[in-house]
């Protein structure tokens, strides 16, 4: 009986860690498609997955449709890193892009973010994406330069090529455009809290705060107008 | 290894130290298996690491060397943990060859950290903590194991 006792040690630990992998793996993949608080019936799903950072289960869920051009959403996504550090785990934001016509370069910067997107880098290609933006709008082309971005943050180049230039990766793009036309965007940052549209006077630091600030103690985001 | 040896020629309080040493590494190698797995399931699960400390995990954790054709490079981990785990419940037993294979998990696990550590370090030029935390362990795991033959030879026969 001794000589089976170091076998079943290694056995109950080998159960234990198979099982709590496997269940921490539902639990996670179970997150990751939790759907928003709030979700409107009319509005269109969007690309799923979509990208999204912070606690999947978080009770406050930031969507922001966005245009990787435009520099008023270069800002807001810093000050949306703040606001997830200063609120961490109560936080799950969603990013979809949408760009517009009017940047040049929109459409080129969401397909390189969607490829890092393909290889688990969506984030670090988007923040490589917004930091440079003075950088690369004004280039001609921006192809080789969003593969300099994917050769910093280790991709593989050939995937990211392929991926880029992939339809799906433009299907994607197209599935949030039509969940923002779903909602009525029109314009980029627009933010919406708990699947609440932020309203203008409230796309600030302090606006914000506020409205996340009212989510957490139970009362309506934004007061009634 | 389902032979047992034979323990004449070790004091007992020889054995018992050396039994401790083993435990002590398993205890360190559940520790890591626990991690790893985290790691493993978040990996496969797609989910987001958040670092403690605020270091930059994603850099590290979502770099091109944290898998290698879809088998995450923590899974690797897990399944050296539980060799170590493996090896050192049957070392503490006695069972003849545990500790031979238990020196060459580590000592293959202790040169992958210090590749690990290089990449993070040199080519990365980010550090996740995570990855740190095993690191440590690993050394620690070494440590043990390269006190206890010094153990073994407090156990041979004088005269």
């Amino acid at each position: 009986m001794k000589r089976l006792l170091p076998f079943a040690f290694i056995l109950l630990i080998a159960v234990l860690a198979v099982g709590g992998g496997v269940a921490l793996y539902r639990a996670k993949r179970e997150k990751i498609f939790a759907p928003i608080p709030g979700e409107l019936e009319t509005s269109t799903p969007g690309a799923v997955p979509p990208h999204f950072r912070g606690t999947a289960r978080a009770p406050i869920v930031l969507e922001e449709f966005g245009d990787l051009q435009c520099p008023p959403c270069a800002m807001l996504a810093s000050f949306l890193k703040k606001l997830e550090q200063e609120h961490h785990g109560r936080i799950r934001l969603v990013f979809r892009n949408f760009p517009l016509a009017m940047h040049k370069h929109a459409v080129d910067a969401a397909r390189a973010a969607e490829a890092a997107g393909a290889q688990d880098r969506y984030w670090e290609m988007s923040d490589m994406i917004y930091e440079n933006q003075a950088t690369w709008s004004k280039e001609e082309r921006v192809e080789p330069i969003f593969e300099q971005y994917a050769q910093k943050i280790g991709l593989n180049l050939a995937r990211f090529k392929a991926d880029r230039d992939s339809q799906e990766i433009l299907a994607r793009i197209g599935l949030d455009n039509q969940r923002g036309a779903s909602l009525g965007v029109k314009a980029t940052p627009t933010l919406f809290i708990n699947n609440q549209r932020v309203p203008q006077q409230f796309m600030n630091d302090n606006g914000l705060r506020e409205a996340i600030d009212n989510l957490e103690k139970g009362k309506p985001p934004f007061p009634a107008s | 290894m389902s032979a047992k040896t034979t323990s004449s020629a070790v004091s007992p309080s020889t054995s018992r130290g050396r039994t401790f040493i083993y435990f002590g590494a398993a205890c360190l190698a559940l520790v890591g298996l626990g991690e790893s797995t985290y790691l493993t399931a978040l990996h496969l699960a797609g989910a987001h690491v958040v670092c403690v400390t605020g270091a930059n995990c994603s850099a590290v954790l979502g770099s091109a060397y944290a898998s290698y054709r879809g088998i995450p490079l923590a899974g690797v981990g897990a399944l050296g943990y539980f060799t170590v785990f493996s090896c050192a419940i049957l070392a503490a037993f006695q069972y003849r060859r545990a500790s031979t294979f238990l020196g060459l998990t580590v000592g293959v696990m202790f040169l992958t950290t210090l590749w690990l550590l290089y990449l993070q370090a040199f080519v990365l030029h980010a550090f996740c903590e995570y990855c740190l935390f095993s690191a440590a362990l690993i050394f620690l795991l070494a440590g043990l194991l390269v006190a206890a033959p010094a153990a073994r030879e407090e156990s041979l026969p004088h005269g």
